[in-house]
């Protein structure tokens, strides 16, 4: 048993109507690795996550979390399971009818883990940890700008310290030097926590600073993964073209000049 | 192609089914939550404010009116013969048994159904629904259950209040327009006024304040796409509800009075 991974996940299949968007996908995440998930837009990635999440059914395929097996789990089984996750919303997914302070510790506040009266104290601590400062834990959601919200929305993933955490487009909208922090602290969680983390991003500088490994989604499948070591010598030319950035290779985008 | 006349009916009517399932296994399952502890009191107690207080200006509004001009018809009618009796026997009845929860239900089913629907159906298109989940919150014991408590509590007071205004509508009306005696008005409204009377109309308000909340919730919570899909969803809520209330609305008045 010792080598069983955090998420298994075989052969996942899922179509939207007459739109397949994954067709057979295989990803393993080990205990406490760090894989990130690049890929195209619209390629799959944010549906990949909401299927381990059960927020979304996949047509067919397994999802195991340690060892066993969460697709088509009852309701109680998978709220068990979901205890141990973490997730950080592309949109960001804030609710905007409570105060930062309250969003921030939502997961604590309904587990019980702590009290309505230190919460907002609580959720100070987390603010300063994504570079926030206190006076932020009183403002609703809308008065925040994007950059912000993101990470509003990362301290409330990493708030109950989860074993798992999915981090969709964690630096997107932030400045450089944020985005730097921010993976600073992502590498934070994984490495001196121990958190298991899968991460989507687009931004190869972050990838290669947060990962242990990469997997690269194209067309419904994962065409390569590998050490981050390995990302600039894989022998794909799709990999190639995607980190480089070149209009130019195999993968066409579906733009006509 | 051949055209079969009763596909289309056939369609539609599996169609219907269908819905009715979805919603009242969604309307089932927010009860039974609702029942099972994890409780959010504090919600529950804010959908209540949210339902019932700030509904009470319009509902206090439509039944004011709604009393002052039954006296003024029934006046025309009944203007030769005790009228007195007759004005106050027609106000007390038909607001406390029809009017009262059916333009309540209305009144309120436009106000709370589309912000219930627009509210949650924002909170789908967000992703705040799937947050939900992923913090150990079952959206349909945090977001549901608790509305669907509100509305089946705060109707019954809400029309119970409109109860009273409308007869005071009539009063105003009776007393101080037609010129009849006041005293005497109020002695015969209570002469006729009975509890089952208000009782029909206090059940009836029940049913009518948890469709309304249950229309809001289902559509806003099955909402799909962006600003559209919100839009659609409110529409839906305020139609499905207006039309439930009215056909329950016979059905309990059946139930009620047809023994
Ligand atoms: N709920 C849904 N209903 C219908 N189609 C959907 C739904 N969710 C996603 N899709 C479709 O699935 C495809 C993949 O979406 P997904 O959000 O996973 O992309 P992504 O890889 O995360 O892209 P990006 O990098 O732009 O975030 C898209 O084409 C999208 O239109
Ligand atoms: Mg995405």
């Amino acid at each position: 048993m010792g080598n069983t991974p955090k998420i298994e996940m075989r052969g996942i299949c899922k179509a939207f109507g007459k739109k397949v968007v994954l067709s057979g996908v295989d990803l393993d995440v080990g205990v406490g690795e760090s894989v990130v998930i690049i890929g195209g837009s619209g390629t799959g990635k944010s549906v990949t996550l909401k299927s381990i999440l059960g927020l979304l059914t996949p047509d067919s395929g397994t999802v195991k979390v340690d060892g066993e097996n969460v697709i088509g789990m009852g309701a109680a089984d998978r709220e068990r399971i979901n205890h141990q996750f973490g997730m950080l919303f592309q949109g960001g997914a804030l609710f905007d009818s409570l105060p930062v302070w309250e969003n921030v510790t939502f997961g604590l506040l309904a587990e019980k883990r702590c009290t309505r009266e230190d919460a907002p104290e609580i959720s100070i601590e987390k603010l300063a940890m994504v570079g926030l400062n206190a006076d932020v834990a009183y403002l609703m959601p809308s008065e925040l700008s994007g950059g912000m919200q993101k990470r509003v929305g990362l301290a409330r993933a990493i708030a109950s310290d989860p074993e798992i955490i999915f981090f969709d487009e964690p630096t997107t909208g932030l400045d450089p030097i944020m985005a730097d922090v921010i993976n600073d602290l992502i590498v934070k969680v994984s490495r001196e926590v121990g958190a298991t983390a899968l991460s989507i991003t687009h931004d190869m500088a972050s990838a290669r600073k947060i990962a242990d490994r990469i997997a690269m989604l194209y067309e419904g499948k994962i065409i390569w993964q590998g050490p981050v070591a390995d990302i600039d010598h894989s022998g794909n030319e799709y990999v190639d073209q995607f980190i480089n950035g070149r209009a130019e290779g195999p993968i066409q985008m579906a733009v006509r000049a | 192609m051949t055209m079969n006349p009763f596909q289309p009916i056939g369609r539609a009517l599996l169609n219907l089914f269908a819905v009715i399932g979805r919603i009242s296994t969604f309307a089932g399952s927010g009860m039974m939550h609702a029942v099972r502890p994890p409780y959010y009191p504090r919600i529950v107690l804010r959908q209540m404010v949210d339902i019932g207080f700030y509904s009470l200006p319009v509902v206090g509004l439509t039944a004011v009116f709604a009393g002052m001009v039954l006296a003024l018809q029934s006046y025309t009618g009944f203007s030769r013969f005790s009228a007195e009796g007759a004005i106050a026997n027609v106000v007390v009845l038909s607001i406390t048994r029809e009017l009262g929860p059916v333009l309540a239900g209305l009144m309120v089913a436009g106000r709370i159904g589309a912000s219930l629907a627009a509210e949650i159906g924002t909170m789908r298109v967000t992703e705040q629904i799937d947050a939900l989940t992923t913090l150990s919150t079952n959206p349909m014991k945090y977001l549901v259950a608790p509305r669907l408590i509100a509305g089946l509590t705060m109707f019954p007071i809400l029309v119970l209040i409109a109860d009273i205004i409308g007869v005071f509508g009539g009063y105003i009306v009776a007393v101080y327009k037609l010129g009849f005696n006041g005293a005497n008005y109020m002695q015969k409204t209570m002469d006729f006024l009975t509890f089952e009377d208000v009782q029909s109309g206090l059940v009836k308000a029940a049913v009518f304040g948890f469709i309304v909340a249950l229309m809001g919730c289902y559509h806003g919570y099955n909402s799909k796409g962006g600003a559209q899909g919100v839009g659609m969803a409110t529409t839906n809520a305020v139609v499905s509800s207006c039309i439930l209330i009215l056909c329950s609305d016979y059905v309990l008045t059946e139930m009620f009075f047809s023994k």
